[in-house]
């Protein structure tokens, strides 16, 4: 699933009006495409390592195994976005004239990398029963293909070399990879319900000293449930930005 | 008021001077008024929404915001914003026109604040929720927990007295609210009754069902730790209500003059020596009170939550009072002092 506006501060909403912007100060502009390409070239270790497996072994179940390490690895790397992300908006609210307004894709976008590394962590790598099942693949695909073309997309906006491919692929491969992937996810964690709910996993229950519980069962039943308002919500978002940002290069290509 | 008001259509017509009226001239000897011509902007669509001519120099904002409600009757005053920058603040409604940075005509931003609602409703609705749902539990409604124990009491006589400090609290807030507490602002944005009820009616059900619940765990320490906490816990009720008399006793019925406040004979008022606003200090220690009373993991996570935000209202009201008075105490700290 591409999320919007991660991975890079202004350049990405720049694409979508080119307005007066204050870009990132050398130093920073550097770090980003270090970070980008790491990224970039990380995804594409798991998108061969999946290829290769898959060559090796002749079918497609159980691939997860070859690529579970730079899975973890530079998904969760996906964190420093946030991180990231929420730094440079600070700064923006800092200097505006009415600071408090927090722009919507920042709640959305880390939403949705903390969704990814909890669906890394908390389903797939805590409940080992799940990592055989194809829906694991699923998502896994998904997130590849998208996460490539969206760091190598961020790596060229920041060069500002950004060839019209990757940012029609950024903007059009969503349509299908984001519910590929949704669906991926939601089998996966509809996968674990049995086996958390058969070994407690995560779950507290009273009587205890701090009069608290909490059942991960009913948490991941919840969490899929969480999915039917938010996931429209992110796929129309990017629906609107594709408007944008593609109607506006026709535009300045039919000049 | 003597004005006449004229729609304004966005037909580029220029505000024009004021024609010549058949009017009884001033008698000479007397003041010459100067009218003031107000125009109202929307903020967003630049639409020209009215002008008014004729406006009496010494007119409130309150006075234009009726008048505009005339016209436009979907916006009553309390959702009307006007500014003289589309991106500043709104300006208050006492505000007179003459102080206004304007010329004679006078050019207001627009902005609608959306349906809003009376403070008091909001406070009321508020503070009745947790009580009544705290109850619902503590007398183990049916549905709730297992039938066997639908009606039943608990055997812990901590959970009784959470009870009664749960209720004492909210009852001394709803009756705080309607004897007590002197807002300044009338009203809120509706949006806010549904956030606050939910945050404090799911965060009291949520306390209400481990503290009710038949296999609640007593606290650790036993009678000690109750007791302490218990003492702890009506030590900030009787200071969080010092405080608020103290607050309205500032104020003067009807008048929007702000002061300092400052400790008065009552020990509890002491405090306004270090802390700008006392009352969320006290309130902050009745909650880790009730924490430490209950031993309940849900009642820390509400004592945190409502320390940071109370903490951000404390340090909103502490810069407010830094900007309005220049000999504000350098010794107060907005929350806990010396510390945040």
């Amino acid at each position: 699933m591409s999320a919007p506006a991660m991975g890079t501060t202004k350049t990405a909403h720049s694409d979508v009006a080119p307005k007066k912007k204050r870009g990132p100060g050398a130093l920073a502009t550097a770090y980003l495409v270090i970070y980008n390409v790491v990224m970039t070239a990380g995804w594409l270790v798991i998108a061969v390592g999946l290829v290769r497996a898959y060559l090796v072994r002749g079918s497609y179940h159980g691939l997860y195994f070859s690529i579970e390490k730079p899975l973890k690895f530079f998904q969760t790397g996906a964190l420093l976005e946030v991180i990231q992300y929420i730094s440079s908006n600070v700064m923006i609210m800092l200097c505006s004239p009415a600071p408090g307004i927090v722009p919507s894709s920042v709640v959305l976008t880390g939403f949705q990398v903390l969704s990814r590394v909890f669906l890394t962590w908390a389903v797939t790598h805590s409940v080992r029963e799940v990592q055989s099942e194809d829906s694991v693949l699923l998502f896994v695909s998904a997130w590849t293909i998208t996460e490539i073309i969206r760091y190598s997309f961020y790596t060229f906006s920041l060069l500002n070399h950004l060839p019209y491919l990757i940012k029609w692929a950024r903007y059009t491969f969503f349509l299908v990879l984001y519910p590929m992937g949704v669906t991926g996810e939601l089998l996966t964690i509809y996968a674990a319900l049995p086996y958390v709910q058969k070994t407690g996993l995560y779950s507290v229950t009273l009587p205890n000293k701090y009069n608290f519980s909490f059942d991960y069962y009913t948490f991941l039943i919840l969490t899929m449930v969480s999915y039917i308002p938010l996931f429209p919500q992110l796929y129309f978002h990017m629906m609107r930005q594709r408007k944008k940002v593609l109607a506006h290069v026709e535009e300045y290509k039919t000049e | 008021m003597d004005t006449l008001a004229l729609e304004a259509k966005a037909t580029g017509q220029e505000k024009k001077s004021s024609a010549p009226r058949p009017r009884p001239k001033p008698p000479k000897k007397a003041k010459r008024i100067v009218y003031f011509e107000v125009e109202i902007v929307d903020a967003k669509t630049k639409e020209k929404l009215l002008l008014l001519d004729k406006v009496e120099p010494t007119s409130t904002i309150l006075d234009i915001k009726a008048l505009f409600h005339k016209s436009n009757p979907q916006w009553y005053p309390a959702r009307q914003s006007l500014r003289l920058d589309p991106k500043g603040k709104g300006l208050k409604d006492e505000d007179v026109l003459q102080t206004l940075p304007v010329g004679t005509t006078a050019s207001f931003y627009f902005f609608d604040l959306g349906a809003q609602i009376a403070w008091g409703t909001v406070f009321l609705s508020e503070c009745y929720g947790p009580l009544l749902i705290y109850l619902m539990f503590y007398f183990r409604l049916p549905f709730i927990y297992a039938p066997k124990y639908d009606f039943s009491s608990s055997k812990h006589w901590v959970v009784h007295l959470a009870c009664m400090c749960h209720s004492f609290h909210y009852v001394k807030r709803i009756l705080e609210t309607l004897f007590i507490h002197r807002i300044s602002h009338g009203t809120m944005p509706l949006r806010n009754i549904f956030k606050n009820c939910s945050y404090y009616w799911c965060f009291a059900a949520w306390m209400a069902y481990y503290i009710n619940h038949p296999l609640y765990t007593p606290p650790y320490y036993g009678q000690q730790q109750v007791k302490t906490a218990v003492i702890i816990f009506l030590f900030c009720q009787v200071g969080n209500f010092s405080i608020n008399i103290t607050l309205r006793n500032l104020k003067c019925p009807g008048s929007k003059v702000k002061k300092i406040p400052h400790p008065t004979k009552n020990p509890f008022t002491w405090i306004f020596a270090l802390v700008s606003c006392p009352n969320y200090t006290y309130e902050l220690g009745s909650w880790m009170g009730f924490t430490v009373m209950t031993q309940c993991l849900p009642v820390a996570f509400f004592t945190i939550v409502g320390f940071v935000l109370m903490t951000v209202w404390a340090r909103g009201k502490h810069r407010n009072y830094r900007k309005e008075f220049r000999d504000y105490p350098t010794l107060r700290s907005p929350i806990l002092p010396f510390i945040l």
